[in-house]
């Protein structure tokens, strides 16, 4: 079921008929993202539900909104797809798939994907997420994928800690970071790959991991398999699919990917003031806390009287503290019931029972982390469209 | 390699082996059929010319999602058509430039 905030135009149901057993794109319908221009088509690939079509080539599928008010776990068939380069491996036997561990390392390894599956397993929930999450909604707008807030999504990872792999193979003295880089490639050789780099304490502090299993099952293809990077409470940038090669490297990695592409102003809110540009970048790193009402949607028309508010929170791993909603556009604010435990880098989830008098009302969420971060009640702008975090508002009416 | 087996029983039957045979088991090869791309380019001043050299890397709907209004006309699609260039190593010749940025300002 979709979101109000995602009307629907039962369009094309007949492409559903005639594209029966065919590859063909399946356009069910369309949805509109509550941004400008924000139309967009609700597609069919295999492995995945009917998600939004951001671009099909290279593949960016959005999760629907509604899904996350299904649970707190996102299932692997709706959770959202982005890839930078059209080259995609799409034939894989992971009988022959090879992760390579090279570079300042006394032993480089080609470990099988048995190899590595044979290692002492761990699991752990965690967030993904995009950087530009709810691209769409900055104001001035700014070139990119224009998602909505559709581009996350939080599963139980299976896999080994990196750091296991990376004591395998010794890592030598004066190493600094190590570059990942996946089977995806660009189509053009002048176009940089895809390659992204980690501090080397950050590589071995026993919670990024090599993943192959997502909720119990295979990765689907457009979200890594066979084995992907999992960097909890990181944007998504660094979370690399179909990982084959990681280097060791003494020095700081300057691929395109880093040194230019997913940096965010060096300033203590990550932002600046709208429609500038800032003096000095760093690379995008923790997510910020966020926070979502999911399943009251806006514009939605409510029975005055009693009513249970629900969603989600999330932050960079910290873990949520507090999750307080506001029925009167911010001005008083109640803290909810917090739901099971699943992790600090998971999403938890909240409610709260509220009275709606007759009329309209402003709805807002609110997170706060342990670290007491929180959220802003005025958005926060860089150039790029990432970080996206301002306290979440649904306007709804109640009679 | 032409499979004939429907994707997601295909996929079912690897989940339900995975769970059967415990841990060690190697995940199923997988052939993946990504679905036709349908998005084009709407008709426009020197469609031609933008179509020879965007859809090299990507689709067209990576231009129609882009925010529109009259701040996004010619300097904006400038900008993008440069930075597919420097930066994402685009070879277009110099004299299409022009043409794909009138075409972008003019249809988007």
């Amino acid at each position: 079921m979709l979101d109000r905030r995602e009307m629907m135009k039962r369009a094309g149901i007949a492409a559903l008929a005639t594209g029966f057993g065919s590859s063909k794109v399946l356009a069910l319908e369309t949805v509109t993202l509550p941004i400008g221009n924000g139309e967009r088509p609700l597609v069919k690939y295999p492995q995945k539900r009917p998600m939004i079509g951001v671009t099909s080539r290279p593949p960016q599928l959005e999760t629907p909104f509604s899904v996350f008010n299904e649970g707190p776990i996102t299932p692997n068939n709706a959770f959202f797809v982005r890839y930078h380069l059209a080259q995609l491996p799409l034939d894989i036997d992971p009988d022959k798939f090879t992760l390579e561990i090279k570079g300042k390392v006394d032993h480089p390894l080609k470990l099988s994907l048995k190899d590595i599956k044979k290692m002492p397993a761990v699991e752990l929930v965690a967030v993904n997420q995009c950087s530009g999450n709810s691209r769409g909604f900055f104001d001035p707008r700014v070139a990119g994928g224009q998602s909505g807030n559709g581009a996350m999504g939080n599963a139980r990872w299976r896999g080994v800690p990196l750091k296991t792999v990376l004591d395998k193979a010794g890592i030598q003295q004066g190493a600094k970071q190590i570059t990942l880089n996946g089977m995806d490639g660009p189509v053009s050789d002048k176009t940089p790959d895809f390659v992204k780099a980690l501090d080397i304490d950050h590589a071995r502090d026993g919670e990024v991991m090599l993943a192959y299993g997502m909720n119990g099952q295979d990765l689907p293809l457009l979200n890594g398999f066979p084995l992907r990077l999992i960097v909890p409470g990181y944007y998504g940038t660094y979370w690399v699919k179909h990982l084959n090669e990681i280097a060791v490297i003494d020095s700081v990695f300057d691929g395109f990917w880093m040194k230019t592409a997913y940096r965010i102003p060096d300033t203590p809110c990550g932002c600046v003031d709208p429609g500038t540009a800032p003096k000095a970048t760093i690379p995008i790193n923790r997510f910020t806390v966020r926070s979502f009402i999911t399943n009251v949607t806006d514009g939605a028309k409510l029975k005055a009287g009693g009513t249970t508010l629900k969603g989600i929170a999330f932050d960079g791993g910290k873990g949520i503290k507090e999750v307080a909603v506001s029925i009167d556009g911010g001005k008083t604010w109640t803290p909810t019931k917090l739901g099971k435990d699943l992790g600090k880098f998971s999403f938890r989830e909240w409610q709260l029972p509220v009275k709606l008098a007759a009329g309209s009302h402003e709805l807002k969420v609110r997170a706060t982390n342990n670290a007491g971060d929180s959220q802003p009640s005025e958005p926060r702008w860089n150039p790029a469209g990432y970080m996206r975090n301002v306290i979440e508002t649904v306007h709804v009416s109640a009679a | 390699m032409n499979r004939c087996v429907p994707f997601v029983l295909f996929l079912s039957v690897g989940a339900i082996a995975a769970v059967s045979l415990g841990r060690a088991v190697t995940a199923a090869p997988v052939n993946y059929k990504l679905p036709d791309e349908t998005a084009a380019f709407k008709p426009g001043p020197n469609l031609d010319v933008a179509q020879n050299n965007c859809t090299a890397c990507h689709s067209a709907d990576y231009v129609s999602i882009q925010p529109r209004g009259p701040k996004f006309k010619k300097d904006f699609w400038q900008a993008e058509v440069t930075k597919m260039i420097k930066v994402y190593g685009a070879q277009i010749d110099d004299a299409d430039v022009p043409k794909i940025v009138e075409y972008l300002a003019a249809t988007y």
